[in-house]
């Protein structure tokens, strides 16, 4: 079985800070990490690969050079193989649907030369934008089935059996392959490199695409040329409530203070 | 692009099982304001297995006009029969703009419906503005872990795309005198298209937090210290007859089941009464429960910023302030 699992590389969120005055984000010297949703599709494919003889698992991002950090650190916790969409002229400034458009023109040239994936995958959304598009847009671009916010997955005959989270609970669901899966957090967690798998990681190469690599790419779906949503601008938001603050000698008073002013305003029901 | 061949505004209203989700409904509301703003018809597209009463709700709502897309195939949703009805319906009427609820499968279906029309998509918008000179949606919605808010255009490409998520915004009041037209339209797809199959369905209702129909709400942040400082949440919330829920911090933090989340990447609520203890109040939690009627602020640091957005605050320990209250609360009752 062929396996194909799409990581980012975010900033850390917990490092990030915003400058007071031009409202900007300070990226200067701020920690990368996967993705923490593609870490965990990494591992339910892991786990897979664990009990399906023949499995391979190839790993796939799109960014600058820095992310062959990431790529790398997939390599140490079971990826076989690994690519790097990287061409800032070109791809920079892609929105989802460019980006998707990239990610499903280097697919197809990979499996060109390695042979067809029976499953593609990746985190239900990355923790930086948050928009969860990428991967049914992958979809959309293969033509592929596909199936979002996968709690299990589990390889079938000519399916991938999914437990899919709903509104309500969740759904048993197979699809027929190949198909496009993305990732909720399972009740797992990612594993750890050993120092022995690192060392291995360190041997294998990651190979880096670039728009010339992928025959046929269209440039002008590429990057801010083939992005139909653009960022006008972004600004803190504002807020004005007026806060009664209560601040008395003993805890005993200032909850005595708050139940008469919620009784007052009608608050308690 | 011809932008003037795009006209009018439609919102996706959600069914399974034939039930529409809350959220189609609310979406109607600041729809009907677009759709005044716009001068031009508010649809909505209701595709589900037997829905004409939700097609007749969606008219109490605002609706002007109803696309409806009925069929076996739709009782349940799966990515290939709605997406090709939803498409096959835009090929034929050109609309300007499209609104989807963000549950988990309206971010599903905007996206594969999106790239397959070569159109942008904004997700978990919270304001929507327009232009009218140029015909643009602004899409607002929060970004870096909702500190910041970006404004986003789709102005090239036509139909502009959204998604908002549920509770964000407020139903209309029913009329039922509203008159609308309601347009069968015969959409079909071979079962043998459908790649996914259902093999089984769990509720699991038993687990079910009803935040979002909560009327008064304990949320609570990392101030509690430990998985157990969220016993005192628990009482606090069973003496207000109200409903414990958690910030992002706890939860990813694994004190506290995702199901009580509240924020961003949680639920969006919007009580009566809401009360953060111990929650600095970053904007990925604001934005999830700043509708609420009343806002009580617990914390230890006089500058956090959920006292932002609070109307009342106590400046204190947590520990030391619920048991008052409870106390406090008792002897009122």
């Amino acid at each position: 079985m062929k396996i194909l699992v799409c990581v980012k590389q975010v900033p850390d969120a917990r490092e990030i800070e915003i400058d007071p005055v031009t409202n900007n984000l300070i990226r200067e010297g701020v920690p990368s990490i996967i993705n923490p949703f593609d870490a965990y599709t990494l591992e339910v494919a892991v786990r897979i690969k664990e009990v399906t003889k023949n499995t391979e698992i190839t790993v796939l991002s799109m960014g600058p050079m820095q992310a062959e950090e990431a790529l790398r650190t997939c390599l140490s916790v079971g990826a076989d193989k690994a690519y790097l969409c990287c061409d800032e002229d070109v791809f920079k400034g892609s929105d989802t649907l460019a980006t998707s458009y990239i990610l499903a023109s280097a697919i197809k040239m990979i499996e060109s030369r390695e042979g067809a994936f029976d499953l593609i995958m990746a985190g239900k959304q990355a923790v930086d934008c948050e928009t969860g598009q990428v991967g049914p847009e992958l979809a959309a671009h293969l033509g592929i089935a596909q199936v979002t916010y996968a709690l299990e997955v589990t390889n079938g005959s000519d399916t991938i059996i999914v437990k899919r989270s709903s509104d309500q609970g969740y759904d048993m669901v197979s699809v027929r392959k190949p198909a496009v899966v993305t990732v909720e957090k399972p009740i797992y967690n990612p594993r750890y490199p050993s120092i022995k798998s690192k060392l291995e990681a360190n041997k294998k190469p990651i190979t880096i695409i670039t728009s010339k690599d992928i025959p046929g790419l269209d440039l002008s779906r590429c990057g801010v040329d083939g992005s139909p949503t653009r960022v006008d601008r972004i600004y803190a938001p504002v807020r004005n409530k007026h806060c009664v603050k209560i601040s008395e000698e003993t805890a005993k008073e200032s909850a005595v203070k708050l139940v008469d002013l919620l009784r007052e305003a009608k608050k308690l029901g | 692009m011809n932008k003037d061949e795009w006209k009018n505004l439609w919102v996706y209203i959600e069914t399974e099982e034939n039930i529409a989700k809350p959220v189609g409904y609310e979406l109607l509301a600041p729809a009907r304001e677009l759709a005044n703003k716009m001068e031009q018809k508010l649809v909505a597209v209701v595709i589900g297995g037997n829905v004409e009463n939700i097609a007749n709700e969606a008219i109490a709502y605002g609706a002007d006009e109803v696309l409806l897309v009925e069929g076996d195939e739709y009782y349940n949703y799966s990515t290939d029969a709605y997406g090709y009805a939803l498409e096959t319906l835009v090929h034929k009427y050109k609309p300007s703009i499209i609104l989807l609820g963000a549950t988990h499968n309206g971010r599903d279906l905007g996206p594969r419906v999106a790239c397959n029309l070569n159109t942008g998509l904004s997700a978990d918008c919270t304001i929507m503005d327009y232009d009218k000179e140029n015909s643009n949606v602004i899409w607002t919605r929060p970004t870096y872990g909702g500190d910041l808010m970006a404004a986003i255009l789709c102005s090239g490409h036509r139909p502009q795309m959204g998604t908002v998520r549920q509770g964000i915004f407020k139903k209309a009041k029913k009329n039922r005198d509203r008159t609308g037209v309601i347009i069968r339209e015969d959409i079909h797809i071979a079962k043998e298209d459908i790649r996914l199959k259902l093999i089984e369905r769990v509720k699991e209702v038993a687990e079910r937090v009803e935040l979002e129909e909560a009327e008064i709400i304990v949320a609570a942040g990392r101030g509690i210290g430990s998985p157990e400082g969220y016993k005192i949440i628990e009482d606090f919330a069973k003496e207000l007859n109200g409903v414990p829920a958690a910030s992002r911090a706890i939860v990813d933090a694994g004190w506290v089941p995702y199901a009580y989340q509240v924020g961003q990447t949680g639920k969006i609520v919007s009580p009566k009464l809401y009360i953060a203890c111990g929650i600095s109040g970053a904007m990925q939690h604001t934005m999830g429960m700043s509708g609420s009627d009343c806002i009580v602020a617990i914390n230890k640091d006089p500058d956090a910023p959920i006292f932002d957005v609070a109307d009342y605050g106590i400046v204190g320990d947590l520990f030391e302030v619920i048991p008052e209250l409870i106390e406090v609360l008792k002897e009122v009752r």
